[in-house]
């Protein structure tokens, strides 16, 4: 299953490219040492050693991913223990269950954890702050319309707080945080990520 | 947000350049649709769209009905923000400051500063900067957009000629934008000063443009996209997504018009994908020609 490696000898990490910020994760897993791939079809997916899984809108993320056929190869590669990073609708489709699903709202799982939408508020509410990231430390939290984790199993291992509620979490090689490292230019995020993908390899 | 972080007791900040034009980039491969009711909008939401406009008429009734178009009521984008768990947009006259700020005030997610609305200012548009909530405006051209995210604005599209159903001036504003942004790359640092004169924007922005090769905000189109192929061309010739306005719900099935406009945005390089959306999708909307369209009645004239 593992992919090629490329020119640099970095992993090659896809980037679920249905809909979201793809672009700015595609620059930031570069800058941190990967190869990285936009992965719209199975075909795709299969190829590559790990998968970051954007900002955007997780109904739309998770509508498109069912349409595509896109829901079950998801779930199965991350079962199988794909190194998997969600930011913000990707941390969303990471999640065991949504606390307020929209009908019909499916997830990907692989981090036993209820996530609640737009637990910070609305877009005149999104916010940066600084956040104490474990093994990263802190890092600029770009937090927009952004989740919290409401629960955890125990399993999951708690990676930052901030105000009181879980915003960055890691069970296996499965790794979510509410906020977009990508638009920061700090790529210390992604490099431990692509860390990540290197030791599953 | 009140809230102080516990590790460094540093106050988070909302309303920054950031927050605002990140919300845009989370739009990004999406279709963000005009809704005038909450089943509408809880269509669009069934369908794939990663955004609602909320608005009273659509561009196309905007046209036929005349008189002068204003905000829409607020009672009924709160109906609409009440009805779906998409970000919700409204739109302001063009220069009209205080339909923003009502429309801050009711927690919309976006605002277009549009010219399918009359224009209630002739000389200025909004400070934009002086807004927590981000602000999209419409260009026909690279002056124009810089000039907008010179005001403040977080995301740029097109302005097409809204409510026509015709796609030909979305065509015409995105390649004008591109074209104009190719030139500047080609300029060394002496011809930039220059090129600020003569798209009239400022120069740090002209210079920042030259250095991305492309705008500092994330760039949709608008007006005029009514079918899954015209969305698909509109990505092609380089928007980062699309506003559909009065293409769906003018047309004879707007839930499967929706969902194939928002197929054929995702896979808008796949003409397979393209074409399975294009089937059987009932009657488009009629449409005009802007060559007939008394030049009073073209909306991308307004704004300066």
């Amino acid at each position: 299953m593992a992919g090629d490696q490329g020119a640099a000898g970095g992993p090659l990490i896809g980037v679920l490219a249905l809909q979201g910020d793809v672009r700015e994760h595609l620059a930031a897993l570069t800058a941190a040492g990967a190869v990285p791939r936009a992965v719209r079809r199975p075909d795709e997916l299969a190829a590559v050693d790990g998968l970051v899984i954007p900002g955007g809108e997780s109904t739309t993320m998770s509508k498109l991913a069912v349409l595509f056929g896109m829901l079950e190869p998801l779930r199965a590669r991350v079962r199988a223990g794909m190194p998997v990073y969600g930011t913000c609708a990707g941390m969303i489709l990471l999640a065991e269950k949504i606390l307020d699903p929209r009908s019909g709202q499916e997830t990907v799982g692989g981090i036993d954890m209820i996530v609640r939408r737009n637990a910070f508020g609305r877009q005149n509410e999104s916010f940066e702050a600084a956040v104490d990231v474990t093994g990263v430390g802190p890092v600029d939290g770009v937090f927009i319309r952004a989740p919290w984790v409401e629960s955890v199993g125990a399993e999951v291992e708690v990676l930052a707080e901030h105000g009181g509620h879980v915003v960055a979490v890691r069970q296996g090689n499965a790794l979510a945080t509410a906020f977009h490292p990508e638009l920061t230019g700090d790529h210390r995020l992604h490099g431990f990520f692509t860390e990540m993908v290197r030791s599953a390899r | 947000m009140s809230t102080t972080l516990p590790t460094t007791g540093q106050t988070p900040e909302t309303g920054t350049a950031r927050v605002k034009r990140g919300m845009a980039e989370q739009l990004k491969g999406g279709v963000i649709m005009d809704v005038v009711t909450p089943d509408q909008a809880k269509i669009a939401e069934d369908a794939g769209a990663v955004a609602v406009m909320a608005l009273e008429r659509v561009p196309a009734d905007i046209r036929k009905d005349g008189g002068v178009a204003r905000m829409s009521d607020p009672d009924m984008i709160e109906g609409i923000i009440a009805a779906v768990s998409i970000p919700v947009m409204a739109k302001s006259r063009i220069g009209h400051f205080v339909e923003a700020q009502v429309l801050q005030s009711l927690g919309v997610d976006y605002i277009d500063e549009s010219e399918v609305l009359t224009p209630a200012d002739e000389v200025n548009h909004s400070d934009k900067w002086a807004f927590t909530t981000p602000f999209v405006c419409g260009a026909t051209n690279l002056g124009e957009a810089l000039r907008r995210i010179a005001e403040g604005a977080a995301m740029i599209r097109s302005k097409g000629e809204a409510g026509t159903g015709n796609v030909v001036e979305a065509v015409r504003h995105l390649r004008q934008i591109r074209h104009e942004i190719a030139r500047l790359r080609g300029y060394d640092n002496n011809e930039l000063y220059a090129a600020a004169k003569e798209l009239r924007a400022p120069y740090e922005i002209v210079k920042e443009v030259a250095e991305l090769g492309k705008l500092p905000v994330v760039l949709f189109s608008a007006g005029g996209v009514a079918t899954p192929a015209d969305a698909a061309l509109m990505r092609q010739l380089g928007a980062e997504g699309v506003f559909v306005g009065s293409g769906i719900f003018k047309s004879g099935d707007p839930a499967k018009r929706a969902a194939a406009i928002v197929k054929a945005t995702t896979f808008y390089d796949d003409p397979k994908i393209v074409a399975d959306a294009s089937r059987n999708l009932g009657e488009a909307m009629v449409g005009i020609n802007i060559d007939t369209l008394p030049a009073s009645e073209h909306y991308a004239n307004r704004g300066w």
